[in-house]
Formats: structure tokens, sequence, C-alpha cells
């Protein structure tokens, strides 16, 4: 599914330059879950970035799928992240003055897909999250964990190979937390989603089968997690 | 995205703002109004004046002989003869004397005004209808009986009405003349206007005049086509007689009517270019806000971004909002300006109709301007890294 190569993205400042990702070897295969593990400064979210193809790495090769992500156009990009990417972020990253269900539509509609097609799946995705009652409502009148459940269901709404949360329980307290956390496990198994999900809490990470621990740019330890 | 689904998202970011939107329409909504009521006014006042260089007759051509003192000149029965060889062309003549500053009386009352020496054919030519009695006719000119056709003002200065002044003696120069009708009213009967003003044969009127001469003369050609052929043959005869052109100056009513459109076309342009301006205004208004709202909205952009929009759907998005504004507003400035321009007509008491044509040019010149002025914050959100787009607070 994932498949990178000698991953290098160094910004250059001047004089000095920050080896963000300093030669990244890495494979997921499908419908594994992996966990990103890292302090700040660690890499990881730049591990996120190219992994969701947001950006390209300074040199070395992607795989995404079977396709080389690392030397994509802006264009081919957008389209890559539109048919196999869905996005989970620490901050929801919902857009306020859209209701629930433009928001999980909103992919969908990137997607040029058929509003008939779009009405269905979006429909299915909040019915997943159990928040099917709420698609009129918009995003401040929901608490933070329906808020993070509306993004999980804006992510998978659109059917994607892989999901990306970065940082989902990073907003919400201890037992939402854990709900989010639930869901995502539920994702990974009964639909068989590949998840990446990148923290900095072990306790989160350890929820995943495999565990990839980043500092300074490296891969440290990569781990299969006992059950 | 399509643009129904940009259109859609745009009206809904319109008005979560609608102080905002309102005031950036407000530019649009005053140039788009203000194209309008100016181009509609102009047309109006245009409208007007060739009504009243029309309401004189399409076919006049006046001829006007200066007097040199001279022993070349015509007479009245040259012209006549003239006329009636080149019948096919001409439709009829008459010798024209004018007499200003004439003051006639009725009794004791009295009004000054202008006198015209004319002969029976005059309200051919110039398009003047008698309201009540006649005009002045074959016997009276040839006779020079004291006849005369008076304006609707002298009528309601002197007389109690045009009814009682038919028939009645008014005084020109302590000369009696009977009062053989009354013109229809033609400009409000004020003094100055086209209803202030005396008829006599033109063989009295001479008499009048401070040079007893026949200063001009007014013809029509047979048809409005023939204007200019009827001019080609006045002139040669003008030049047989005289031998210099000079001596002589011939004017249609088309040659006077394309200087009025030559000047309203170049007021309209003028002012139209004046409202111009403040359409651009407005563009720059959008444009303005536009950056702010791209810079507002920067994780906006990140998320759409992160959900699979390409560049070209975030600039659709902008390009559609920014348009969208500028059309709403400019529907504003339709309604608004032509409500403007028929208040104003009133007011102005100018014939003011909103066109069609500058409705149309305003509308498209504001939805243009939107597109154009959005184009570059459009341009800046779509190039957005989607990264820090999402990092943006």
């Amino acid at each position: 599914m994932i498949e990178l190569k000698d991953i290098y993205k160094i910004y250059s400042d001047g004089d000095s330059e920050i080896r963000a990702l300093d030669g990244i070897n890495l494979r997921v295969s499908e419908k594994e879950f992996v966990s990103i593990i890292g302090q700040s400064g660690s890499g990881k979210s730049t591990a996120m970035n190219i992994i969701g193809c947001l950006d390209v790495p300074t040199s070395g090769s992607y795989f995404l799928n079977g396709e080389d992500v690392s030397r994509m156009g802006e264009y081919e990009l957008s389209d890559i992240r539109s048919r196999t990417l869905g996005f989970i972020f620490q901050q929801y990253n919902l857009i306020p003055k859209l209701s629930v269900f433009e928001n999980v539509e909103l992919p969908l509609i990137y997607k040029r897909m058929e509003p008939r097609e779009r009405k269905e799946r979006v429909e299915r995705a909040l019915e997943k999250v159990g928040l099917l009652d709420r698609y009129k409502k918009y995003p401040k009148q929901l608490s933070g964990g329906q808020q993070q459940r509306v993004s999980i269901a804006r992510a998978l709404a659109g059917d994607p190979k892989l999901i990306l949360a970065d940082e989902p329980t990073g907003a919400l307290d201890s037992k939402t937390g854990i709900e989010v956390l639930e869901f995502i496990k539920q994702l990974n198994r009964e639909d068989g989603t590949t998840i990446v999900l990148i923290t900095h809490d072990h306790g989160i990470a350890y929820q995943a089968d495999r565990v990839v621990k980043l500092q300074d740019g490296k891969i440290i330890s990569d781990e299969v997690v006992a059950k | 995205m399509s643009i129904k689904q940009a259109f859609i998202l745009a009206v809904k970011s319109l008005s979560a703002s609608k102080m905002r939107s309102f005031l950036t329409m407000l530019g649009i909504i005053i140039g788009v109004a203000s194209v309008i009521v100016l181009v509609a006014l102009v047309d109006g006042f245009k409208q007007q004046l060739v009504d009243q260089f029309e309401s004189m007759g399409t076919n006049l051509i006046s001829v006007s002989i200066p007097g040199r003192g001279g022993n070349r000149g015509v007479t009245p029965d040259d012209v006549m003869e003239f006329s009636i060889e080149n019948a096919e062309v001409i439709g009829y003549v008459s010798p024209v004397v004018n007499v200003s500053n004439l003051t006639v009386k009725n009794g004791a009352e009295s009004v000054t005004t202008t006198a015209m020496g004319t002969n029976e054919f005059y309200p051919e030519i110039k398009g003047l209808e008698v309201e009540y009695g006649r005009f002045l006719e074959y016997v009276d000119v040839e006779r020079r009986q004291k006849s005369c056709v008076i304006g609707t003002y002298i009528a309601n200065e002197l007389y109690q009405n045009a009814q009682s002044a038919l028939g009645s003696e008014l005084k020109i120069n302590g000369i009696s003349y009977t009062i053989v009708g009354v013109l229809e009213e033609v400009q409000d009967s004020e003094e100055g206007s086209g209803d202030d003003i005396v008829y006599l044969p033109y063989t009295l009127a001479t008499g009048l005049s401070w040079n007893g001469r026949i200063s001009s003369y007014a013809f029509s050609a047979a048809e409005k086509e023939l204007v200019e052929e009827a001019e080609n043959r006045i002139r040669a005869f003008l030049y047989s007689v005289f031998n210099d052109s000079n001596a002589y100056r011939i004017l249609n009513q088309s040659a006077i009517l394309e200087v009025v459109n030559d000047l309203t076309g170049t007021i309209t342009m003028i002012l139209v270019g004046i409202a111009a301006i403040s359409l651009l205004v407005g563009g720059i208004g959008i444009m303005n806000i536009m950056l702010v709202s791209v810079t507002e909205r920067t994780r906006e952009i990140g998320i759409r971004k992160s959900l699979g929009a390409t560049p070209w759907d975030i600039m659709s998005q902008f390009v559609v909002e920014a348009a969208t504004t500028s059309s709403f507003g400019g529907f504003l400035g339709i309604a608004l300006g032509i409500g403007a321009a028929i208040f104003a007509g009133n007011l102005m008491g100018v014939p003011a109709k909103p066109s069609f044509g500058a409705v149309a040019i305003a509308f498209s010149v504001s939805v243009g301007i939107g597109m154009i002025f959005g184009y570059f914050p459009a341009k800046k959100a779509s190039r957005m890294n989607p990264i820090e787009a999402l990092r943006y607070d």
C-alpha cells in the first residue's frame, strides 16, 4: 500500500539545512493499522504530509497503491488525495459555515460525484459514526467528540484505501478520545481500511497493530504490537 | 466542483456576512446605477432635442441671404418659379421675414413678441397645426390683407383664451390686424417659447422689419430622401444668381440632427466614462475584500485541498464568489438606476427611459469586473500550500 524508499525532506534556510526526514524506508501493507510515534521535531508531521500526498520529498521515492507520488505535480496530488486518501485531523478541521451534511459531502464533490450518489454516501458515513440525525447541524452546535466523528465520516465517505489520522484524539478528553479511537479501529477491522495514525502519545500509539518510532528524521524502531 | 456548486457556496458565504457583502457591493451598485441614470438622462435629453427639431419638419431646408446692398438678388417670384420648375424635389417654399422685439397690443394690454412674415405654405414646411380658425391664405399674402395668426401665448396674454382671440383685432405698430387663426400649443405657452409668435403675410412683414428685406426662405423637400438633392438644386440656383457661394447659407434639418447626435454622443461618452470610474473603484473594493477573505479562509482552503480540491476548484470558488458579489451588486444597481433615472427624469422634465442596452452593458461589465478583480485573490488562494494553510490559525 505504502512504500517509502530513501525519503529525504530537507529544508534549507540559507547556510543551515534541516533534515526533517533523513533517509526513511517504510512499507505498509494493505489493511494494516500503523502508528507513527515521535516527539515534536522528530519528523512525524513531515512524514504524514508526504504520506498524505500534501507534499513531495526532496529525494527518494514514494509509491502509494502502486503510483509514484514523489514526482507528482499539484493536480496529480489533488487527484490522488481525492481518490485514495481520507484525513482525520487533531483540530477536526470542519468548515464552520457548512452543515454536517455539507462537510461530509465535500470530498465527494471534489471527486465529481453525482448528487444522488453523494447523498447516499454521506448518509451511510454519518450513520456509521452515529450522527445521521445531526446532519442539518453546524459544527459549532456539536461537542468536540461529535465534531471528530463528523470528520471521521468525512474521511470515510469517499471510501478511501488509506486513512491518515493526525493526533485524532489530541483535542479530546480521554473518554471521548477512546471512543474516537474505537471508531478508527473498527474502520480498520470491519472495512479493511489501511490506517496510519500519527501521535506523540504511547498509550494511543500502542492501540495499533504496529508502531514505528521516529527520531530526528530517522526510524529508530519498528515493532509489531503483541495483542 | 461545478459552477452551480460554487455559486451556492458563494451565496452562503456572502450571506454569512451581510453587512460586509453589502459594503463590498456598494461600489458596484453606485457604478451601475450611475451608468444607467446618466445614459437614460442623456438619451431622454437627446430625444427631446430630436423631437423638437423634427417637429420643425425633417424635410426643412433653410436658406438665409444676408443683405449686402448690392443690386443682385432674388425676388420671391424668382424663388417661386424655381420651386415650380423643380417640383419633383421641392415640396413647398415660403419667404421668411423675421421681425423680433415687436410690440403688439389689444387695447391697453401689450406684449413684446416675434413676428414671422410667411406665405400660405409655411405650416406645411414647418409642421404647424392651427387649433382655431385658419392659417394665412393666398389672398392674404397676395392682397396684403391685414390678417394674422397667433400663438397660444399671445392669445392667453392679450385675450381671455384662444377662442375669444379668434376674429379679434391685434394692433401691430399701431395698425389693426384681424386674428384669423390660433395655432396649436407647442411648448407650454410660455414667454419666448414657440407659442410666443405672430404670423403675418410676408408682403406686410417686410414693412415691419428694419431693412425691409426678405432675409431667408424656408423650403421643404418633396420627400425626406430628397433633402440632399433639393439642397443641391437650391445651391445651384443661388449660385447662378449670386455667383458667390458666400452670399447665402443653406442649412438642412438632417445636418442639424447629425450635429445633435454627435454632441449627445460625446456627452454620453464623457458621462459614462466618469461612471465607469466608479465601477472600477467598485471592482477594486471587491478585490480588496476578496484578498482579506482569502487570508481569513486560509485554513478552509487547506482543508479543501486536503480533501482533494484542485487549484482550479479553489480558484473557481473564489472567482465565482467575486462574480456573484459583483453581479448581485449589479442587480441592485440596475434596480436603483432604473428607479433613479425615472425619478430624476420627472424632476428635470426629461423623458428618461432606462435603455435595455445600458442595463445589459452595465450588468455584464459588473460581472466582468468581479471576475477580473476576483481573479488575482483567487489565484493567490489556489496557490496556497495545503500544509501551511492547514497549520494557519
